[in-house]
């Protein structure tokens, strides 16, 4: 079972590799970690999804808490939160199948962000689903190469992550 | 400006300057390259605080775990980097799995070599994040009085645990202006809610059988006598895993002893039949309740406990209660009726009984002395006061089914991560903190990981007393080697002929061998009052078994309570 997790930590040295290493050392098993600075520049917002039962995830919480730098965490429920995913995807740029991908691009709303006479790198953002289906469509044709950022995601309306409690 | 250079001090001044302001008045450590500046500070503050030397890093780490368990207050280690460091591992590891406030600081290259795999640098913060409650690394001289102020803060509050603090050698000879502060106070800690505390009131009010299993949380909050009213109350029965001995008096008559996997017959069997079960400071370690899947599956579980994640962690509960211990067990004995279950006190002391038989019952070993003589007679010869400490292995589990203890924090021993080689660090860090006598009780095996220390106790002149059971082998795991591999001893069989008593005499210790008990007793006495380190070396059975044993991944109801003729199965 998937779950999505938001964390709010200090950004302070090591935070990256205490969070990662809580993931190791009592075995959970994620699919993505994303990182990055807040509106404030002093801390730092981790968006983790977790494969795992609710056990793993009452404790992949709970151990969260315990540590040190990290000030909020908070499970995030489908229905109350939005996620999006970013796709970068190299495709060969051949006369054979340059049109069939660029229609498919357009379908899901894909940029082309780099036209090289050899191959083509197209952007896609969307939910993790969507962007799954993008990535099937094109492998018939062939993927040079590709990187997805993991999901980030956010609750709907004016809620926060950090002073909910306040 | 004339005023802010006044009050300006070295990086390694304000360290050993916050040590004292935070309470410190003894450490543990070793010198080396990147640590100069924290000694020669250390010499400029002799006098206000001082520094024991120890013979190894991992024996300073296990002497300030030691000096933490015995007072209650922070234990403070101080390495070098490099090796320095990484010999504290253990030591922090030891603490951590216990919950015992530990701060180490370590010395590390300057900043400027970081990275470069410079001599003797190792990124010791790294190393230690999982066996840590938090570290640091500290960049700014600035940062440094705060950075220990926070260590001590996090070590000492809800669940204890260790924190390390590293300090590059340029962060201790730079400079900024230093201003006193008083000692931290813990966190506060969260209230279990009202509601809850009368839900856990409620189930104690329909229990039939109830029975309170409590561990290192209530030892180290002194819940004992709250602990004690609570039971007489609700006309329930105690029982303790390692880490809940001494938090209550051996003479308590609902006090059945250490349960679980080498545990008392009375108490492992109150806890299978116990309708409720209130965990008090306890993880519910596999240790304790053999197979977590069949452990008590019809009984209601409360657990009542400071840390978050162990609710349901290792156990899944009925009931699972957060926040300050005290307060919790103070509000439940508020709001408890009186309760009466002779049926239940019938049942236990029916136990107690069939526990008393099968003692009797057990044979005595065939060769050397038998350990619970050996522990009888310690009962008799130390007063309330000593401190008993344990290595790990089989002299530690007769110890833990035993030994008499009447006072809170008398038992030094690792229970979580079972260090073999911690006792004697532990015990010279107890009778450091404490004043009070220490008897150790080791195994050859354990004592050789750590013996070096009894250098340490012969030059602090440290009041131990090391009883060293002797029976030629690794006992616990030979004795595993015994029940499921056929008695095949593979690396078991020591095979040495260390002379002990050569050996403490070597070190400047006093030391004697006895072959029989009378001799035992007359040894004891005569190192009960000898003032430095006194080691009594007694021979054990090479197959002496502990026994009950829970099998390996069995459950309460598989408790083996006795050896079958030859066959040990």
């Amino acid at each position: 079972m998937r779950s999505v997790i938001a964390v709010y930590v200090e950004n302070k040295y090591g935070v990256l590799t205490r969070v990662a290493g809580l993931f190791m050392r009592k075995g959970f098993n994620i699919d993505s970690l994303t990182v990055g600075e807040t509106e404030d520049p002093a801390y730092s917002r981790m968006t983790i999804t977790l494969n795992g039962d609710d056990y793993a995830r009452e404790q992949l919480i709970n151990q969260l808490k315990k540590l040190h730098n990290v000030q909020e965490v908070k499970l995030l429920e489908s229905a109350q939160n939005v996620e999006r995913e970013l796709l970068l995807v190299k495709v060969p740029n051949l006369p054979s199948t340059r049109s069939e991908i660029m229609a498919a691009a357009d379908v899901y709303r894909g940029k082309i962000i780099d036209y090289s006479t050899d191959a083509m790198i197209i952007e896609v953002t969307g939910e993790p689903l969507k962007i799954q289906a993008f990535i099937d469509v094109l492998k018939p044709t062939g993927i040079i190469e590709m990187c997805r950022t993991g999901i980030v995601s956010l609750e709907r309306g004016a809620t926060v992550l950090h002073g909910t409690e306040e | 400006m004339k005023k802010t250079r006044k009050n300006l001090m070295t990086g390694a001044q304000i360290a050993i300057e916050t040590l004292i302001e935070q309470g410190v008045t003894e450490l543990f450590g070793y010198p080396g390259g990147t640590v100069l500046d924290l000694y020669d500070a250390l010499y400029q503050a002799r006098g206000r605080i001082s520094h024991i030397l120890t013979a190894h890093e991992q024996g300073a780490a296990h002497a300030a775990d030691g000096y933490a368990r015995a007072t209650g207050k922070v234990g403070v280690v101080l390495a070098t980097s490099g090796p320095g460091a990484t010999n504290l591992v253990t030591g922090l590891a030891t603490a951590m799995l216990d919950s015992v406030p530990v701060v180490a600081i370590t010395g590390n290259v300057p900043t400027y070599l970081i990275g470069k795999d410079a001599f003797q640098e190792i990124n010791i913060t790294g190393v230690t994040i999982p066996i840590t409650k938090h570290n640091y690394f500290v960049q700014d001289v600035r940062e440094l009085a705060d950075t220990i102020r926070e260590a001590f803060r996090i070590a000492k509050s809800g669940r204890p645990g260790p924190v390390l603090i590293d300090i590059p050698k340029d962060i201790q000879i730079a400079s900024c202006p230093y201003t006193p502060q008083p000692a931290v106070e813990p966190f506060t800690q969260p209230i279990v809610p009202d509601a809850q505390i009368d839900k856990v009131v409620d189930l104690l009010s329909k229990a039939q059988r109830p029975y309170l299993y409590i561990g290192g949380g209530a030892a180290n909050c002194d819940l004992g006598k709250q602990l004690m009213a609570l039971s007489e109350r609700i006309d329930g029965y105690i029982g303790c895993s390692l880490m809940g001995l001494s938090a209550i008096p051996h003479t308590f008559d609902r006090f059945l002893g250490m349960e679980g996997m080498h545990g008392a017959y009375a108490s492992t069997m109150a806890n299978l039949n116990a309708d409720l079960i209130l965990g008090v400071g306890v993880r519910f370690s596999d240790r304790a309740t053999g197979d977590p899947a069949k452990y008590c599956k019809d009984a209601v579980i409360i657990q009542l406990d400071a840390d978050q994640s162990e609710i349901n962690k290792n156990v899944k509960v009925t009931l699972g209660l957060v926040g300050d211990l005290q307060d919790a067990v103070a509000r439940i004995l508020s709001r408890v009726a009186p309760q009466s279950h002779p049926m239940w006190h019938d049942e236990v002391e029916a136990l107690k009984e069939k526990q008393c038989k099968i003692a009797k019952q057990t044979k005595a070993p065939r060769a050397g002395i038998d350990p619970r003589d050996i522990l009888g007679a310690v009962n008799r010869l130390k007063d309330d006061d000593t401190l008993i400490a344990t290595d790990v292995g089989q002299h530690q589990m007769w110890t833990a089914q035993n030994i008499q203890l009447a006072q809170p924090r008398s038992f030094l021993s690792s229970g979580g991560l079972g260090t073999m080689g911690f006792g004697l660090g532990a015990a010279i860090g107890g009778a450091v903190g404490t004043g009070k006598r220490v008897i150790l009780l080791t195994g050859d095996g354990s004592f050789g990981m750590n013996l070096n220390e009894l250098a340490t106790a012969v030059s602090c002149k440290v009041p131990v007393v090391i009883v060293l059971f002797n029976n030629q082998a690794l006992g616990m795991v030979r004795q595993l080697q015994t029940f499921y591999f056929d008695r095949r001893y593979a690396g078991t069989n020591l095979c040495r002929s260390t002379d002990f008593v050569k050996l403490a005499e070597a070190f400047g210790a006093g030391g004697v061998r006895v072959t029989d008990l009378a001799a035992f007793e007359d040894a004891l006495q005569t190192a009960l009052q000898s003032n430095g380190p006194y080691l009594i070396e007694v021979p054990i059975d090479t197959d002496a078994l502990v026994l009950p044993m829970l099998p390996q991944s069995g459950a309460m109801e598989d408790m083996i309570t006795e050896q079958n003729g030859e066959d040990a199965t």
